[in-house]
């Protein structure tokens, strides 16, 4: 957990500034929010692009998380496009607006015209939303379908909601921990209040992870917004879902299906760290459950 | 004793008074003003709960509900009033029981005593789940708390407390208020039109209700067939939800949004038809593409009924069922995008007066724009896998079928309230409340897109630090809002202080529909003689 914290400081000063051309875009809505935008992520190229991250929003966050993953940043970049036309959109409904109350107000037009009907205009306005409708769907399935072409698996993980923690499993290694909120008293400086848990999930950076989702009780979501993953897990159903993260960092995300009394308290961590880190981690988890193995066994044995 | 009944029905108007008159009543202004004052009830209840919510929300930490299964009680009891027992109540109950049988030239609903028990249902039905507020819920709480998605099986196990069954049964009653409601309708539109009043000829808002009313008939048998389910599941032992039993959790799920979907255009559908209205009223010229205004609406409902899955994108449905709900949602922009145009096209060339009802009108054409174009976002599964369940899908719904629907229901308020008292709202007041409540709307809403995108999950009374910023701004909004409601109320009391006569047609030529052709306030029994439409 310390080195969490060290990434936490300085990703909150500087990580607001790692966007890449179109990012600029990303956290918009509007165009001047855009500008808002290339105003505040002015200098972000000058950041240290080798430095592990900190998954998670920015304050005054105005756009989607940085992608770690391959799949995010496709989401990014369709959302970017969307995003372009639809506010092409309704700046085009919002000028005409304007201009019907300016020019055809009850002064300067005092006499209404009686036109009721025009054919072509009609025509027109039905049929040029459905092309744009094209221009997006079509990029849309890509996406959808990318989404859900699932790689050879790296790692075998299983997520299991719980009111209200989450449990995992690496069914391959044999480990599994619980993984619980951090109470805001413990939190040690620098970690994220209400995102830091007891034992983060550990995997590979670079490595294809596929997550299975089950749940224990009522309807989880386990959601890591800078994966671009969101998934219910659902009592008596194995969901899969997966993620290849190109970043090295700890990356937060929140239960997403409502869940009860504490479903705003069990966060979602991935740690993650090279290979080499990763197997070394593996390592200690093993040699530490054999240990509680052993111990049961050996109680049981009596 | 015949003559003296008959003197006395002469001498008082034939009205009934005091409890026979509203307890009993079967007179469609009576009841359409009941269901205008129950609405107005139930909106205060439901705007302060969302008032308690934002204010929690204000800051990152818990500083009003210091169990958090109070605030899921909250959001649960704020979506149920306000979709239930505020917009539902409001346009359909109120603005259709009014006004429909005066704009096709009927003298009343075709079933009268039916009108009196839809409305009375609800009001039984508002008190059991008010009622469930104070009930056990989750375990050590008060209250419901599933949301109003009621998913199982948190509404199940996740809820065992007897408030569950009360807000389930409270979702019966208002169904069943509802169905009889859009049976009195459908039969009233088709039956007890004025002779020349085709269905062609009949206003836009007449139209919507019709729609609406199919929506209601064919989308809450639904809601109580699973209602129905999950109370057996809750108290008889049957598992039709329950996966370790043979059920399916997402049954449940396929069944609420079978009917949910259908739900969200019967809150705002009506709302399209006041707008119609309101917009050629005060353009002083008719509806531009009247048929195609018309048939648009008929579509979105169509649609509307193949395109529910689209809220369960996140659930686990697979690759090709979301392929499939991702292209019928789509769809849905095009008739939309044709009322968009056509009132515009219909403000084109007129002469227009910016009285009160018209600015909400215009506020709502921006507001559901806003919201339409987040909407077809919202349609691609593919960027939904980001934006499901977190603020960018609250600041959607809020847009269109919520502040959007809310926007069209004060348009029509003061649209007809000249017509339905008697009595002229002050301008100044009617004014100072509409812009209070439209920048308040955009400051609550517009920063949540934000919260959204940054990945803030919805249904949430705490949320991490970095949120803090807008959720500061959207909280100053929502009391701006609600500042805007208080003005409302004002208005209200200061509209019956003064008394001001409204003339039969206060609006001018532009007002072209039969109500316009009856004294402000209308008499209790119109339409003696039917008029003949030409």
């Amino acid at each position: 957990m310390k080195i969490a914290g060290t990434f936490v400081s300085k990703g909150m000063a500087g990580s607001r500034l790692r966007s890449e051309g179109m990012a600029i875009f990303h956290r918009t809505l509007t165009v001047l929010a855009a500008l808002a935008g290339l105003f505040i992520g002015g200098p972000a190229w000058a950041e240290d692009a080798a430095k592990p991250v900190v998954g998670m929003a920015k304050p005054w966050e105005m756009g989607l998380q940085t992608a770690a993953t391959p799949i995010m940043r496709q989401i990014t970049e369709f959302h970017t496009y969307v995003t372009i036309i639809i506010t092409c959109i309704a700046l085009f409904v919002l000028g005409l607006l304007v201009y019907v109350m300016v020019r055809f107000n009850e002064k300067r037009n005092p006499e209404p015209s009686r036109t009721s009907h025009n054919t072509t205009i009609e025509v027109i306005w039905t049929v040029v939303p459905i092309f744009i409708l094209v221009a997006i769907a079509i990029p849309s399935f890509r996406l959808l379908f990318a989404q859900y072409d699932f790689p050879k698996a790296d790692i075998n993980l299983t997520a299991t909601g719980n009111q209200w923690y989450w449990s995992y499993d690496y069914p391959d290694e044999g480990i599994s921990f619980d993984s619980i909120l951090v109470q805001d008293a413990d939190l040690k400086p620098g970690q994220p209040r209400l995102l830091t848990v007891n034992n983060p999930v550990v995997v590979p950076v670079n490595a294809n992870v596929i997550v299975g989702l089950k749940s224990n009780d009522v309807i989880h979501d386990w959601a890591v917004p800078s994966f671009g993953v969101k998934l219910d897990a659902v009592p008596g159903r194995l969901q899969k879902t997966w993620f290849r993260a190109e970043k090295e960092g700890m990356f937060y995300g929140e239960c997403s299906e409502l869940c009860g009394r504490n479903h705003a308290f069990m966060p979602i961590a991935v740690h993650v760290v090279s290979q080499k880190e990763y197997d070394a981690w593996v390592a200690k988890q093993k040699a530490a459950q054999l240990d509680t193995k052993g111990k049961v066994a050996a109680v049981e044995k009596k | 004793m015949a003559q003296t009944a008959q003197a006395e029905a002469a001498h008082h108007d034939d009205r009934p008074h005091g409890l026979r008159r509203w307890l009993f009543s079967t007179n469609h202004k009576d009841i359409g003003t009941m269901y205008l004052i129950f609405a107005l009830v139930a909106g205060v209840i439901g705007g302060l709960l969302s008032m308690g919510m934002r204010a929690e929300l204000m800051e990152p930490g818990l500083q009003i509900f210091s169990n958090p299964e109070m605030f899921n009680v909250f959001i649960t009891a704020h979506g149920l009033i306000m979709v239930f027992f505020m917009v539902m109540p409001s346009t359909m109950g109120g603005f259709g029981n009014w006004m429909v049988p005066l704009m096709i030239g009927a003298p009343d609903m075709a079933f009268p005593r039916m009108n009196n028990i839809s409305f009375w249902l609800l009001v039984m039905a508002f008190t059991l789940l008010v009622t469930s507020l104070f009930m056990p819920g989750a375990s050590g709480t008060t209250g419901a708390g599933p949301g109003w998605t009621v998913y199982a099986p948190l509404s199940t196990i996740g809820m065992p407390g007897i408030a569950m069954d009360f807000a389930l049964l409270s979702l019966h009653l208002a169904g069943a208020s509802s169905i009889l409601g859009a049976i009195n309708f459908i039969t009233t539109i088709f039956n007890m039109r004025a002779p020349g009043m085709t269905l062609h000829k009949m206003p836009l808002f007449v139209w919507a209700v019709l729609v609406t009313a199919f929506l209601l008939l064919l989308a809450l048998p639904v809601l109580a067939g699973a209602v129905t389910m999950l109370l057996t599941d809750r108290n008889f032992g049957t598992a039709f939800f329950d996966s370790a039993h043979g059920g399916d959790p997402l049954l449940w799920q396929h069944l609420f949004w079978f009917f949910g979907h259908p739900e969200v255009y019967i809150l705002i559908v009506p709302g399209f038809g006041i707008v119609s209205q309101i917009v050629s009223t005060f353009s002083r010229k008719p509806i531009f593409g009247y048929l195609g205004m018309a048939y648009a609406m008929v579509a979105i409902g169509v649609i509307g009924f193949v395109v529910w899955a689209h809220h369960m994108y996140a659930a686990g449905i697979s690759v090709n069922t979301q392929a499939y709900f991702v292209f019928a949602t789509m769809v849905i922009a095009v008739p939309t995008g044709i009322k968009i145009f056509s009132w515009i096209a219909t403000m084109w060339g007129g002469s227009i007066r910016f009285d009160t009802p018209m600015l909400w009108a215009i506020g709502f054409i921006f507001l559901f724009t806003v919201g339409g174009v987040t909407g077809v976002v919202l349609s691609n599964a593919g960027v939904d896998r980001s934006l499901h369940d977190t603020y960018y899908v609250v600041a959607h719904f809020h847009y269109t079928m919520s502040i959007g629907a809310v926007f069209s229901i004060f348009a029509a308020w003061y649209y007809w309230s000249p017509k339905m008292w008697g009595y002229m709202y002050s301008e100044t007041l009617g004014k100072l409340h509409f812009w209070l409540m439209f920048i308040g709307a955009n400051l609550t809403f517009f920063p949540q897109h934000f919260l959204g995108l940054a990945g803030m999950p919805r249904r949430y009374a705490d949320y991490p630090d970095v949120y803090a910023g807008w959720n500061m701004v959207s909280s100053i909004g929502s009391y701006i809002g609600f500042a805007g409601v208080l003005v409302f109320l004002y208005m209200i009391a200061n509209t019956f202080a003064r008394k001001q006569k409204a003339a039969a047609n206060p609006w001018g030529a532009g007002a072209t529909t039969l109500e316009w052709t009856l004294p402000s306030p209308p008499p209790f029994h119109t339409y003696d003689t039917l008029p003949r439409i030409k």
